[in-house]
């Protein structure tokens, strides 16, 4: 099958076209050169004044799995209004905040989406994790796999084991059919089973005697060890507390020079501020994440509306639940993790959204690298990713940005950056922080560009003066060559692989982490692995 | 010559035990070891014989089989995909994916046992942990309405009251027991208190203790039958447990006020964590109905009682519950996966779905399948058949097909009616 999606102004920043016209020649879902394209067999798309990017790489979503389906079940109000009907051999479904498999795989490609990263699964839940997954087509996916609480890691760390660490790391990835090693609040979800958290780097795991810090430092070094793709995916301590700022900022010096990605940076970006109201403190993060070029950071910028918060945190979404008060979801997983969730409405009438709402664009617009900084919007808790569109015309287009800003709550207006930054994020820049940057930073050699040799993932939109209009309504979108989108509705499906990452391990382990699950879990060592004969579409990522 | 299986996974309720054992010769189960007395039956008294499916009670191939069920699948109107509950997750997105094909009502049994506790927690959400948090931790165990000495053999050992975990070294030595019901069972009577309620009473004794975790106090000496002075000991107990643990069961979900009832539970486990960690479980009954709730939950955002009549997924128990739908004569016709409405429903539903045609999946006989229109005698998940179903705390776990009986599964058979009713 042969494709030219020919005479577009073409965003490849990986390859430093910033809108020059040229053709993209496709074979076999592959970008290849003009050369290898017999033109009189290929099918043409004629792309003369449109323009031209990769197909857009999800760098964090909460988007299938045990927390994402507790979220759906939770919201049956969410979804009414919000169905989208079954057309031809295409499935129906239910949207709102947190949409239904099928329909979330349409409606990230009905953006120009090909690429997408679930930032939160625990180990033992993994099987369903991959279930949903075989059920959300036209979407590539990898899994990041929780692992800032696990008690076999803490254990290592306790008794100056960290080989033991690495090599029982290797073999979890592998068993999960992972891709990176996530962290969520280090040590506090642990705590959270004795109804306490962490504050504090060097607070204590009760139990273990180890501290969050040393659970950073270990996984940190494990990943390096491990040579894995992407690196260490943080969500730090004190999420949403107006600490967060100040131990984020201490996170990132104790890893200072490492490589690490700081997950939705706006929510760990607060310190003290008068009548409860956080102080937000993107200058002094983005300060620090501008002096360390090891260092890339997504956002999860908020927007204005219904959202439902889901984090592996669990004692964040106990706070959320006192805090916001109504539904609460809790859920202790054995041996590793935990998580909650709570449905919440972000006003721009709320002093505390509103903050959350001009810090997060403050990071954006203060970050000066793009190919650092990724656009998210932690779906779905700072809002749903649909919500992509809206973010992008608020970084092209001060006009717009400086309109909303006016219509917030006055006290969140007060000490705001925001007037004051006039930047107006490029085409070429959307390209960065919404593809070519969280493609390098997961390190997928295929995704995010168009490069001879790139999956031919392609997103096609008309330009307009409205960059909200433009992005939500793509001309054509291609994944793998196959074109499963035209004027942003969804026409055809194909399946998605799955990435994972097989990093070898010393085999020795493997009897110590047998003897390990007779007390540690209530599932069998050899029911636990999912199997790759378990995955219909898989793909392994070198590791090294 | 046998062989043994081992970490094999039991299907038969929803505790999914995968220690077992079991020894088989050629395509015969000699032998099971470590199954609790209904595990046994699931392995012991399957009929591993090869059948032929049957239409109108007569053998026929299996491709005249699917052609007369496409029939009346495409005859229908108003068709019902119900059950799913003993089959595997695989199969289950078979069945949603042929019910959003056809436009059909799809529910499964939850909607008869555990879909108050679903409606609770979409109320009021449900802070829950899985079951080794249970054996690891729980110092306080409290079971309501259920009764897993009957209903989940295993549970008491493995998971809860007897079980050995890293802050419970002594098992039951570790724990202390609460066992609420309105009659003496095997449960109660191995607790260290049994709080005896008076029937429908529930919701009324759950409201005291919330007001009591509050610290009101409430009218008079005793609420539901019970004396005051021992729901104060259980809140106390409760305020001060290192995690506490409720089991729920459908003493809760089909009396009374059934989801009040859950909700109301759910909103006391969530209150207490103010003062100590404390979660609740619900004790799912067949090995794979938390599984439904999944699969329909990722496909259509609803956990049960779906519609897809109108081109997508609609939600409304009480009106697309199956039981709601035959006893309406709302349904024209019905298929049948892994489950025996005929002989459970109440009488008017079970009567409709002797009128209408039916397309019954079983591995084994049932009143359901002696009554179906067409009969597909399936492969057992578990069995003779590997798929994957959810534990009752939702925790994935594989089934191993154990023998080799050549019998098609669920999921094939669904997906040879989906390709039939394209045609």
């Amino acid at each position: 099958m042969m494709l030219g999606i020919l005479g577009g102004r073409v965003y490849d920043p990986r390859n430093g076209l910033d809108g020059q016209v040229a053709d993209i020649w496709v074979k076999d879902g592959r970008v290849v050169a003009a050369g290898e394209v017999d033109r009189d067999h290929a099918e043409i798309v004629d792309a003369a004044g449109l323009v031209v990017m990769p197909g857009g790489v999800e760098v964090h979503s909460h988007l299938v799995g045990a927390k994402v389906n507790a979220g759906r079940k939770l919201r049956p109000e969410d979804h009414r209004g919000h169905e989208r009907a079954r057309v031809g051999d295409l499935r129906s479904g239910t949207g709102g905040t947190v949409p239904s498999t099928h329909l979330s795989g349409y409606l990230y490609s009905e953006m120009g989406y090909t690429t997408v990263m679930e930032a939160a699964t625990a180990p033992l839940v993994a099987r369903h994790t991959h279930e949903e997954i075989e059920d959300m087509p036209n979407l590539d996916k990898g899994v990041f796999i929780t692992m800032g609480n696990n008690h076999f890691i803490m254990q290592a760390i306790r008794d100056g084991r960290p080989e033991l660490a690495r090599d029982y790391v290797a073999w979890l990835l592998k068993a999960t059919k992972g891709y990176a090693i996530k962290i969520v609040n280090p040590g506090g979800v642990e705590n959270w089973k004795w109804g306490k958290n962490v504050g504090e780097l060097d607070d204590e795991v009760i139990g273990y005697g180890v501290t969050p810090r040393q659970i950073l430092e270990t996984l940190a070094w494990v990943n390096e060890e491990l040579g894995l793709p992407h690196v260490p995916h943080i969500h730090g301590i004190n999420l949403g507390r107006s600490t967060s700022a100040r131990t984020t900022a201490e996170t990132m010096k104790t890893l200072k020079g490492q490589r690490a990605h700081y997950c939705h940076l706006q929510f760990l970006s607060y310190g003290e501020g008068p009548r409860h109201i956080h102080k937000g403190e993107a200058a002094m993060l983005a300060e620090a994440v501008n002096a360390d070029p090891a260092m890339t950071v997504d956002v999860g910028q908020i927007v204005f509306g219904r959202a439902t918060t889901m984090t592996s945190d669990g004692p964040l979404q106990h706070m959320l639940h006192q805090t916001a008060g109504g539904r609460w979801m809790n859920d202790d997983v054995e041996s590793e993790s935990g998580g909650g969730i709570v449905p919440i409405v972000y006003k721009r009438t709320n002093p505390i959204n509103a903050t959350m709402w001009r810090t997060g664009l403050e990071l954006f617009l203060l970050i000066d690298d793009p190919w650092r900084v990724f656009l998210t919007t932690d779906h779905p808790n700072a809002g749903c990713f649909t919500s992509y569109p809206q973010v992008i015309r608020l970084l092209m287009d001060s006009a717009f940005r400086r309109q909303m800003f006016d219509g917030i709550h006055v006290r969140a207006r007060r000490g705001a950056l925001l007037p004051e930054l006039e930047r107006e994020y490029t085409l070429g820049e959307i390209a960065v922080i919404t593809r070519a940057g969280p493609a390098r930073a997961l390190g997928l050699d295929k995704k995010g560009h168009l490069g001879v040799g790139a999956d031919a993932d392609v997103a096609v939109y008309a330009e307009q003066d409205d960059k909200e209009a433009m992005f939500a309504r793509p001309r054509y979108v291609f994944k793998d060559g196959v074109l499963v989108v035209r004027d942003g509705a969804v026409v055809a499906e194909v399946p998605g692989r799955t990435f994972y990452v097989a990093p070898p391990h010393d085999p020795s382990v493997e009897s110590e982490i047998r003897a390990y699950f007779e007390h540690a879990y209530t599932v069998s060592y050899e029911n636990y692995a999912v199997l790759s004969g378990d995955l219909a579409h898989t793909e392994p990522v070198a590791c090294g | 010559m046998s062989t043994v299986v081992e970490h094999v996974a039991c299907s038969f309720c929803g505790c999914l035990c995968d220690d077992i054992a079991v020894e088989v010769e050629g395509a015969h189960i000699v032998k099971v070891k470590r199954a609790c007395s209904n595990g046994q039956g699931i392995f012991m008294d399957y009929d591993p014989r090869p059948r032929r499916p049957l239409v109108g009670g007569e053998e026929v191939e299996w491709d005249a089989a699917v052609a007369a069920a496409a029939a009346i699948l495409r005859a229908a109107d108003s068709p019902l995909i119900y059950g799913l509950s003993s089959s595997a997750s695989e199969a289950q997105r078979k069945a949603v994916e042929l019910a959003d094909r056809i436009g059909a009502i799809v529910d499964s049994t939850s909607s008869v046992c555990h879909g108050p506790t679903g409606l609770a927690m979409q109320a009021v959400g449900e802070p829950t942990c899985t079951l080794g948090e249970v054996r690891d931790r729980a110092d306080l165990l409290v079971f309501w309405g259920c009764n897993p000495d009957q209903s989940h053999l295993r549970h008491f050992a493995r998971y809860s009251l007897n079980a050995k975990g890293a802050q419970t070294p002594k098992g039951r030595a570790d724990r202390t027991m609460y066992a609420v019901d309105v009659r003496e069972t095997g449960t109660t009577k191995k607790a260290d208190h049994f709080l005896q309620i008076d029937p429908g009473c529930d919701y009324e004794v759950l409201s005291t203790l919330r007001l009591l975790v509050q610290g009101g106090e409430p009218e008079g000496e005793t609420v539901g039958g019970v004396a005051v002075a021992d729901l104060k000991e259980l809140v106390e107990r409760l305020k001060s447990c290192r995690y506490g643990l409720f089991f729920m069961g459908m003493g809760l979900t089909m009396t009374a006020a059934r989801q009040l009832n859950v909700a109301e539970l759910f909103t006391l486990v969530a209150e207490l964590n103010e003062y100590a960690k404390c979660s609740v479980i619900p004790m799912r009954g067949h090995g794979n109905v938390t599984g439904a709730d999944q699969v329909l939950t990722w496909t259509s955002g609803y956990p049960f009682a779906v519609s897809y009549a109108r081109g997508y997924p609609q939600f409304s128990p009480g009106e697309f519950t199956a039981v709601d739908m035959l006893a309406r004569r709302a349904a024209d016709a019905a298929v049948i996966i892994a489950s025996d409405p005929g002989a459970h429903f109440p009488r008017p539903a079970a009567a409709h779905l002797e009128r209408i045609p039916t397309i019954v999946l079983d591995h084994g006989p049932s009143v359901t399948a002696s009554h179906a229109t067409v009969l597909f005698p399936t492969a057992a998940y578990g069995v003779d058949a590997a798929g994957t179903a959810y534990r009752m705390d939702n925790v994935p776990i594989p089934l191993s097909q154990v023998i080799e009986t050549g019998r098609p599964t669920d999921e094939d058979i669904l997906g040879r009616l989906i390709e039939a009713v394209r045609t």
